[in-house]
């Protein structure tokens, strides 16, 4: 039967079918639904781990045991997973495994535009990528078919648009994979020991699998009309058949190795080859090293940001790409914004007022970077806040405040924190334990109670565990009591050694938060003063109506940040007559 | 058939996303081939989201080309006028008489008031709809993308009863009146 999935809904269900037993990842857009969907599956053992790193150690442990099993990550995932990823490799898996890597070109919700093909590259692995959902489903069928033929782990990218894209599908049954027993060759799996010996093998392997390129189904040829040839894969093909559909395509699914041989025939062919990619020119360089010159591609499709339709239409045929109309109307933009009820909210507010030096993280408080708030001056990557921190104040700033969220904290905080603790550095941490993975959209983490598959699970207990760290001052304030908070991080401020202060307070779209009643606040128009103060909470309940903000009352969370800043008292709680509570 | 090409643009929380997945459902379960594909920022809630949606016997490129959108649905005044030059020339526009302010933390012009005069002096053949208002009527803003959806589907050859089974199999059971009855006043609207 037909069904509608998106890229990620497909590649569960087909390494379902492929018969995956055990499958772990960490959250992180665009590949956070893969994990989701698999957990629906009774039969696939699914879970969060704490970080990228730890679920691809724990699935080489099930891959080496004999359980296919695949990881989940986006493409800064893999940089923390990259330790194991690079050497698993010369070891090589017993039964398959699949690390399944999301990149974000244009970067919908990602700090960098890495392109991960270098690392498939890099680590001597295999590397596929489908175009659509339907080839996804497929493709990572074969992906556990050729790690297990090859003994090797294999790379399966997907980009934001595969992912997100839902396409039909032509959903298939399930194939249990036999358990493949673990044979002890300690030769084979202690690695820095035998390493040397095993690198050899790791090239032998390598040229298996160019051979292996040159017969690869999901490398195909098809044939067109006209004089130039195009190479392209992934969602970029997609594009290239919407704007020539009759053009000779050279279509890749194995984008590493290369089918060499075939591709140097296929540009033999023509004067010109056309190579549409997205991110960088990695094919395109590939292809340089085998001699083949007539290439034309990252000098027509540029490297930044997203392709579309339009900008590959744009690389081939030289047409214009229509303009928007923001030239001749007022198109506003729709900055993004904090969710009313935002437990972020009194802390930004709190950091702002006190006016200290923030060093952030990552997760929906990174909008704390943006107008109104604009109170926190650095955020890289995961974990970086508390690091980042100490450096600043090694470097001789000491009002200097390392703020993460509860997941973050989880994923790489901890040892930076314990580092702060370990060198002695006054270090200032906020931890702001909203109970969620709030920004990939909810998921459960090892400070939520309960598992991927809605399990009860132990609860981190974020004050023990901190204070088995070695931090002396810990302090628990609610982000919704802005006084209490501003006093508390000026106490952890002013406290010799490291800090840390948790801000404790549910994550406001989560269903039992949602299900609480709520006493919505209004602006009484003849008190307001039209300062605009309450504005600078950045809060989409309130609107700018005539001449008074007003609050949008089914919006509204009932946080009282605006009526913390009125000066007048001018935003009061709606009254609520006696009989509407019952 | 040919690809028909559908663009959804809203702002986030007003369920364009869902209005589209439905189309796309609707679209294979009358036979034919759709891709549906949606583009968001980071944040949860406020951003201004928009969805492509393309079904016909192949469909290749999830998102289409700009100037190429046969309908453009907006959920929102000003997501009209940001996602206007997708549609073809004198290609239909559906908007939602609704207006949402966004922050303004960026850019301190005024609301365009003139969206749909502007619209219409460029060539399209707009539609305005009080959408949010009816399904407030009904008892929930929230069913306004379901009477929009109503009213586009007036406008495709999909059957009824096609749209029946897709919103009777993806609606949660306690939303399902409100949306059926929803989607019901929009093809009267949309007729």
């Amino acid at each position: 039967m037909k069904q509608l999935m998106s890229g990620n809904e497909a590649i569960a269900r087909g390494a379902w079918e492929a018969g995956v037993l055990f499958a772990a990842g960490y959250p992180g857009t665009p590949s956070t639904e893969v994990l989701e969907a698999l957990s629906s599956y009774s039969e696939v053992d699914a879970q969060w781990s704490t970080n990228e790193k730890v679920a691809f150690d724990e699935c080489i442990g099930a891959a080496l045991g004999g359980a296919r099993s695949m990881v989940t990550m986006k493409h800064v995932g893999l940089n923390v997973a990259a330790d194991p990823f690079m050497v698993f490799p010369y070891a090589g898996t017993n039964a398959g495994f699949v690390a399944l890597v999301a990149d974000d070109p244009g970067m919908y919700s990602s700090q960098n535009e890495q392109d991960s093909r270098y690392f498939a590259k890099i680590a001597k692995v295999p590397l596929l990528e489908p175009s659509d959902a339907r080839e996804a489903h497929q493709m990572v069928k074969e992906a556990f078919e050729l790690s297990e033929r090859f003994e090797t782990p294999v790379m399966f990218r997907t980009t934001t648009r595969l992912a997100h894209t839902r396409g039909t599908i032509e959903a298939g049954e399930r194939t249990e994979a036999a358990r493949k027993p673990f044979s002890r060759r300690i030769s084979q799996y202690a690695i820095p020991v035998y390493a040397k010996f095993r690198r050899p093998e790791l090239e032998d392997k390598l040229d298996r699998l160019r051979q292996l390129a040159e017969e690869f189904t999901g490398n195909g040829i098809e044939e067109g009309t006209g004089d130039i040839g195009i190479v392209s894969h992934g969602i970029p093909y997609q594009y290239v058949r919407e704007a020539m559909p009759d053009a000779t395509v050279f279509k890749l699914g194995m984008i590493y190795p290369l089918p060499k041989q075939r591709l140097k025939q296929f540009c033999a062919r023509f004067d010109k080859v056309f190579v549409v990619e997205e991110s960088e020119g990695f094919i395109e360089q590939e292809m340089a090293t085998f001699g083949i010159s007539n290439v034309i591609g990252k000098d027509r499709f540029t490297n930044i940001g997203e392709l579309t339709p339009d900008l590959v239409a744009q690389g081939l045929t030289g047409s214009a790409i229509p303009a928007d109309f923001g030239a001749a109307a007022t198109i506003l933009p729709r900055p993004p914004v904090l969710c009313p009820g935002c437990s972020h909210r009194g802390i930004l507010g709190a950091l702002k007022e006190l006016g200290v030096l923030v060093t952030g993280d990552i997760g929906c408080y990174t909008l704390g970077c943006l107008p109104p708030y604009e109170s926190m001056h650095t955020t890289f990557c995961m974990g970086a806040s508390i690091g980042n921190a100490t450096g600043f104040n090694k470097a001789g700033e000491d009002r200097v405040v390392g703020l993460i969220g509860d997941s973050t904290f989880l994923h790489s905080g901890i040892p930076s924190l314990l580092s702060a603790v370990y060198n002695q550095v006054p270090t200032t941490t906020v931890l702001l334990d909203n109970g969620t993975t709030g920004m990939t959209g909810h998921q459960q983490h090892p400070g939520t109670g309960s598992t991927l598959k809605n399990r009860p699970a132990p609860a981190v207990k974020y004050e023990d565990l901190i204070r088995s760290l070695g931090v002396e001052h810990i302090s628990v304030v609610d982000p919704w009591d802005p006084e209490s908070t501003v006093t508390a991080i000026k106490s952890g401020l002013d406290h010799p050694g490291p800090a840390v202060i948790i801000a404790k307070r549910t994550c406001r779209l989560l269903p039992e938060e949602k299900a609480k009643e709520t006493i919505p606040y209004q602006v009484e128009e003849l008190n307001c003063i039209q300062c605009e103060d309450c504005m600078e909470t950045g809060c989409p309940a309130l609107v700018w109506e005539g001449e008074t903000p007003h609050i949008r009352e089914w919006e509204c969370a009932g946080c009282a940040m605006c009526a913390h800043l009125c000066p007048v008292d001018a935003i009061c709680q709606v009254e609520v007559s006696a009989d509407a509570g019952h | 058939m040919p690809v028909t090409n559908v663009l959804l643009a809203g702002v986030g929380g007003q369920g364009v996303v869902l209005a589209s997945e439905l189309l796309a459902l609707a679209a294979i379960a009358a036979g034919h081939d759709a891709k549906q594909g949606e583009f968001h920022g980071v944040a949860q809630r406020g951003g201004s989201v928009f969805s492509h949606v393309r079904f016909g016997d192949r469909v290749f490129s999830p998102t289409t080309r700009q100037g190429e959108v046969h309908f453009l649905l907006a959920l929102e005044k000003l997501e009209a006028l940001r996602y206007a030059h997708f549609v073809r020339a004198g290609g239909d526009i559906l908007v939602n008489d609704h207006e949402i302010e966004p922050i303004r933390t960026m850019d301190e012009r005024p609301y365009p008031k003139d969206a749909v005069a502007f619209l219409k002096n460029n060539g399209f053949a707009v539609k305005v709809l009080k959408a949010t208002e009816l399904a407030v009527e009904l008892g929930n803003h929230r069913a306004a993308n379901a009477v929009m959806l109503g009213a586009l589907a007036e406008q495709l050859e999909i059957p009824g009863a096609v749209w029946v089974n897709v919103l009777n199999s993806r609606i949660p059971e306690r939303l399902l009146e409100l949306n059926r009855k929803a989607f019901e006043i929009g093809r009267k609207k949309g007729h």
